[in-house]
This record gives C-alpha cells, structure tokens and sequence, in this order.
C-alpha cells in the first residue's frame, strides 16, 4: 500500500455477449484480484440459488437494475472497480447486444484500452467486427483481442493463430494501431492472471500483465496547447480583491509559467502569470489536470473561450464534418436544429447534409437510404451558429468530440467526432 | 520529468472538473452534506475547485434527529472553518408537523423518511442540482448512476431512460421545476477515498477510529446502543463495551459498527485494503430487500 501514489489508472470497456464469457471474465479479474466482497458474492450466490440458476451467476455482480435481473439482460453501462498494487482500474461493462450500440460508444469513448472477447470455437463474428469498429471509430488507443474459451478446443495453437489471422484481415482496413492477442481460458484461469501450461507455443503476457504494463502515458496529446476556459474564479474578498483566474482541465500540451498564449475568439495575446491551485503555484500544467490559469493582462475572456499558443491553433469553423452515433428513437432530421455542446462551449447547429450512413458490419457506405435511427452511424455536415475551436478527434478526443441535445427533450441525441 | 498524474490526481481532477461544471451549467447547486466521509471528501474537494474563492454553493444537512452527536459536531466545525452556509432540513420537525409519519416496532429506522425532507429543502430552495458523495462501487444501483443525473418535477430517477455521458460533455439542461443530481466522485472506491483523506492529511470525526462504545448485535451487524433504537429485551440484556468503529455513517439506528483495533488512517487504509466486506455491508437500510437502494433512488433518496 505504501506505493499508492506510484499507480496509475487505467480506464478499459469490454464487449461481448454473455455467451463469449465476458462476465466469467471479469468476474475472475475482480475475484482473482480479490476486489469482491465476500458479503457481494454470499448475495450473488443466494439470488442464483433463488433463481434455481447452476452455479454462482457472476454477471448477477454487474446487472444492478431490477429490470436487468429480471430479464438477465445488460441495459446499461455498469462501472465495476478493481486495483492491483500498479493499478487501479475502471471496467466500463456494455452489453452486446446490436441495439446497444450506444452503450458501446457511450463505454468506449473514455477508455485507455478496449477488450474484445471471442469465443475460441466460433471465431470472428459480425458481433466482433462491430466491435473492433466502435473501438477504431472512438479511437481507444489499445485493443486487446481475448481468444477465450480455449479449453474447449484443446488448446489449439492452429485454431488461435486462424482467428489472429481472420481478426487482422479485416482490422488492417481499421484505423487501430496496437493490437495484441492473448489465448485465454476465463473458466479455467488459464493466461488471465497466471500464465497457462496448456499454451506453451504461447510466449506473450497474461491478460492482467498487459493490462498493469500497457503504456499509457502518450494516450493524451502533450503538443498542442489547449485549455477550454470552464469557470472564472473571482473571489469577492479583500484578500484577492484583483484576482482574476480561469478554471479549467488541460485539454492538450503542456502550458508553462512565463509561456506566450493566445485567446480565442478575440485573438488577443497575453503571458501566463500564474498557474494555480489549492495546493499552491505549479510550473507547468499539463492533460488531465484541472488547474486555474491567471494572465498578464485584463482582457475579456469567460467560459467557451479557449486559450492556446499562437503558433499552434486549433481549427475555427461552423462547417464541421461528423461522424455521428445516433442515439434517439426519434431519427435525425435533415435540416433539423440541435443544440451542441463542445469543450465547456454550447452552440446551436443546424444538419445541412447527411451523406451517407455507415454498415458497421461491412463498413459498407450507404448513400441511398439516409434514414438514420437509434445506434446508426452516419457521416453529416453541420453548420454552427458560431465557430467552434477544435481538432480532428484523431488528433484530441477532448476537443474533437461533441454531443447532440435535442432542444424539445433536452436529451443527450447524438454523439459526434469531428473530421 | 514525466507528464503523468498518479490515479487519486486523476481521480481529483475528475471530481473537481465536475464541480465547477455545476457552479458554471447551474443557477442554484447545493452540496448534500450528511457528515460521513465522502461528503467531507465532497467539501474538500468543492475548496480545491473553487480556491481561492469559497464554495459558490451552501451545504445542505437533512438531520434525522437520530445523529451520532460526534457527527453534529464534525458538522458545525467544518461549517466554521470554510465559511460555507448550511441549511439543516429537519425530519423530527416533518414528523412533528404531521407531515411525515414515524416507522414503528423494532426495526424502525427515519432512513425513509429523509427522502421527504430532501424533497422539500429542494424544492423550498429551488434548488437545480444536488451535489452527493454517492460512489459507483457502494451498491449495484449506484453502479449504473450518471455522474448528472436528471430527476423529475417529482424528484424521481428513472434508471432505464438515463442520458448517456461521453468523453467529459456533460448535460445538464432540463425544464423548469426538474433537478439535476450530481455526484462527482462516482470513479472513486472505498480505498481511494481512504488513501486520499491520508494523502491530504484530511481531519476526520472521531466515529471512524476505533473506540470503546456499548454495542448489541442485530442479524448479524453489530449496533451502537443509543436511545432512537427500540431494543428486544434479549437485545437489551447482550449491549457490551466492545472497541469498534463505523466504516460508513448514517443515522443510528441503521449505521452498523465493526469491531476493530484501526486507531489511525493508516490503520484504516491498511483494514479497507483486506476487508472481505463492503462498507455498506453494515446498513440494515439496504438489506430490507434486494432493490432497497434502487426503490428508495427512483423515490428521490439519495
């Protein structure tokens, strides 16, 4: 314990039916690292035996809703919590199901690595694809391809290096750049937190190990400046009677005391005087920490506007292509008006054009039918009512990405990556 | 040097992020204050996220009557040293009023009751988003919580309808006469809170160390002997000294104790990181039956 402020955290989504084993899965992660209570697993062991269910129903640990033990379904992202003495981490569970689509993106777009499980005797499935697609469409940096299920094939080495080689063939066309594959067993143990016997032509990590190792630290962008002004603090005292600082959470780069900076909209420049917090004066700022940047200057800045370097500028558009996930049963309307929230910025838009909806299961471009509806994928052209200052997504998930709300409802209706 | 914050920073920076998207989405947050650990957690990091400004928001206190006094007291000091404002909703006085009536017989509890009293401090002061220290890993309904939750004009949760939260956009519009629950540190365990409150050198109510109270055991969770609870005269004939302390703490009458030698947080950190039960394990308020938690948040608890 002596060593907590040495571990990182390492945020990570699983997909997979219920039949691929992922409950097993994490089941086996959170008991082998002892992150169930015995009291949790007594009252999961007693509703099974209730539900005259064979043997322990882990997935009983995640599925909290009523709704959802009845109907032994997953509706909803369950967060479920567990730590090694590396690291602690945030297992975002979504269901598989093809109607959760948003389940999946809502998952994905906050995790460090995405964990994809396929069962050993059936191979790449349409269900995998999909997958493997969330993940490279929400650009999670890491993926992790679990071949699990290998005790029922006795271990094969061939059929393991066949769905390797079907799973590659069609994520080369994906935009991921770290894949790796691990033969496990979740039922028996075997490579998730001890290495297997029964896979000595293996020689690569256990699944615990890859996930205490993987390196995590160039997963936010260090080179270009960004901070979305979120609060101004303005302290009504005597004591800091002139102060004046703006609040915020790093959004890219590194920002330094002393440094030149730039103010967007106006476009006026000035020099950091302080960066501040509660702790005391810190030298540099960097992603994720939320910080209070004081200027030079005395210039009119407040929540939306974003500060930068002069050299380095994000884009400013109003015309902004999407890619969208839809979420609302009502369909997206062409022409139709949302408002968009963006960094701590909230504008309205109006869809000018869709231009095509995406088959996630063949990445196949459908041009004809522009009907898109809950968990459709689409490409659109939007136009703000006032410029946004952002990157492509690939280049910053924080400012690449936006939300849709719809004004009548006020729900969340669409999340959107920039282009 | 390397650019990379250990997992309570990250944790902080979350929590505070979300803090000041309150004060800045928000006409009127409140920060719901019950005394236990994670709301004092919730105050130090409202300071952090303000600094050096005092917190934009009052702390709400619904008082059951049935307090540990250590906890009124933590209460009052806190309020003195960071200048906050508190508003103290009280359920002896709804029930005094007619407005509310008292669970009887032995197991009686003013859990419920606080749901009440909640409601009407919000809507007496217009409150738009209640800040909690509800945390995702407490019980199987809090996992499935937002970090904004949206709640009807009658302060009710709807699980299966909730909003989806993507990277760090959050959203918050809603009609007039609906509220916002708010629980920054929805990412954070037990241990994390533990190790933090270390880390930050935190100061602590008493209740949580390990000391000499008078304690009876009720299907299987031991209970301070006190007034408010209606004892078995079997019950009454067992109360012994025993050195404990509380892992969570709640009214009396439903916050159990746990034996233990843990004097400092260190102690603590070192009794969390092998306990083989959950904190809540304690509260006979969720074990009155497998959805207690669910039923009483789409109700409007909190």
């Amino acid at each position: 314990m002596e060593n907590y402020d040495n571990m990182e955290l390492l945020r990570f989504t699983t997909a997979g039916s219920v039949d691929d084993g992922k409950s097993t899965l994490i089941g086996r992660l959170l008991y082998d690292s002892k992150s169930i209570f015995e009291d949790q697993y007594d009252a999961v062991r007693e509703s099974s035996e209730r539900r005259g269910e064979e043997g322990v129903n882990l997935a009983l640990l995640t599925d909290g809703l009523k709704a959802e033990r009845e109907q032994g379904i997953t509706i909803d992202v369950a967060y479920r919590y567990f730590s090694t003495p590396k690291r602690k981490f945030i297992i975002a569970d979504t269901p598989g199901h093809i109607q959760y689509t948003r389940n999946m993106v809502t998952g994905a777009s906050t995790a460090n690595v995405a964990l994809i499980l396929i069962d050993a005797r059936r191979g790449v499935l349409e269900q995998t694809r999909r997958h493997a697609f969330i993940a490279s469409l929400l650009q999670i940096p890491h993926l992790v391809v679990c071949i699990n299920k290998m005790d029922l094939v006795d271990y094969s080495e061939e059929t393991y290096e066949k769905i390797k080689q079907d799973f590659e063939e069609f994520s080369y066309k994906l935009n991921v750049n770290d894949v790796h594959f691990i033969p496990i067993s979740a039922l028996k143990g075997d490579n998730v937190v001890t290495k297997s016997e029964n896979t000595p032509w293996y020689d690569g990590s256990t699944l615990l190990y890859y996930l205490e190792n993987v390196h995590i630290g160039s997963d936010h962008n260090f080179i270009d400046c960004r901070f979305p002004v979120q609060y101004v603090v303005r302290p009504n005292s005597d004591d800091y009677h002139d102060y004046r600082g703006y609040a915020g959470r790093i959004a890219g780069g590194i920002f330094k005391k002393g440094d030149d900076v730039m103010l967007l909209p106006s476009g006026f420049t000035s020099k950091i005087k302080k960066i501040d917090t509660f702790d005391g004066e810190v030298d540099e700022a960097y992603p994720p920490m939320s910080v209070t940047l004081l200027l030079e200057d005395d210039l009119d800045l407040s929540r939306g506007d974003m500060i930068v370097r002069e050299n380095n500028q994000p884009e400013v558009e109003q015309d902004l292509e999407i890619m969208v996930c839809w979420f609302s049963d009502r369909p997206l309307q062409p022409r139709g008006k949302y408002a968009v929230l963006h960094t701590t910025k909230e504008v309205r838009c109006i869809v000018k054009e869709i231009r095509y909806k995406l088959d996630i299961n063949t990445l196949h471009r459908n041009e004809e039918d522009k009907t898109i509806g809950m968990n459709d994928i689409a490409r659109v052209v939007i136009r703000t009512t006032k410029p946004l200052y952002y990157d492509a997504y690939r280049k910053n998930r924080i400012t690449g990405s936006v939300i849709f709300v719809d004004e009548g409802t006020n729900e969340t209706v669409g999340a959107g990556m920039i282009i | 040097m390397s650019y990379h914050l250990n997992h309570l920073k990250e944790l902080e920076s979350e929590s505070i992020f979300i803090m000041r998207e309150v004060a800045a989405q928000f006409e009127r947050p409140v920060l719901m204050f019950s005394g236990g650990k994670d709301s004092i957690l919730m105050v130090h990091l409202a300071r952090k996220a303000f600094y050096p400004a005092n917190i934009p928001f009052p702390l709400l206190h619904v008082d059951t009557g049935h307090n540990f006094p250590e906890t009124i007291e933590y209460r009052d000091k806190l309020v003195e040293e960071t200048g906050a404002r508190l508003i103290v909703g009280s359920v002896q006085e709804a029930i005094d009023s007619g407005a509310i009536v008292e669970e009887k017989g032995y197991n009686a509890s003013r859990n419920y009751l606080q749901t009440h009293v909640l409601l009407e401090e919000l809507e007496k002061g217009k409150f738009d988003a209640a800040l909690g220290g509800a945390r995702r890993d407490e019980e199987k309904a809090r996992a499935k919580e937002r970090f904004f939750s949206h709640r009807d004009e009658f302060g009710q949760w709807d699980p299966k309808n909730q909003r989806p939260e993507l990277w760090n956009l959050f959203n918050g519009k809603k009609n007039y006469g609906e509220h916002f629950r708010v629980f920054p540190i929805s990412n954070w365990t037990e241990l994390d809170v533990w190790m933090y409150l270390a880390m930050e050198e935190v100061e602590l109510p008493s209740l949580y160390f390990a000391h000499e109270r008078p304690v009876f055991a009720r299907e299987g969770t031991l209970l301070a002997d006190c007034e408010y609870i209606h004892k078995r005269p079997e019950e009454a004939a067992a109360v012994e000294t025993r050195m404990v302390r509380c892992r969570t703490i709640g009214d009396m009458t439903c916050t159990g104790v746990w034996e233990s030698e843990a004097k400092t947080i260190e102690d603590i950190i070192k009794e969390v990181s092998i306990a083989r039960k959950t904190e809540r394990g304690g509260r006979t308020d969720d074990k009155r039956s497998e959805t207690a938690m669910e039923d009483r948040k789409k109700q409007g608890y909190f």
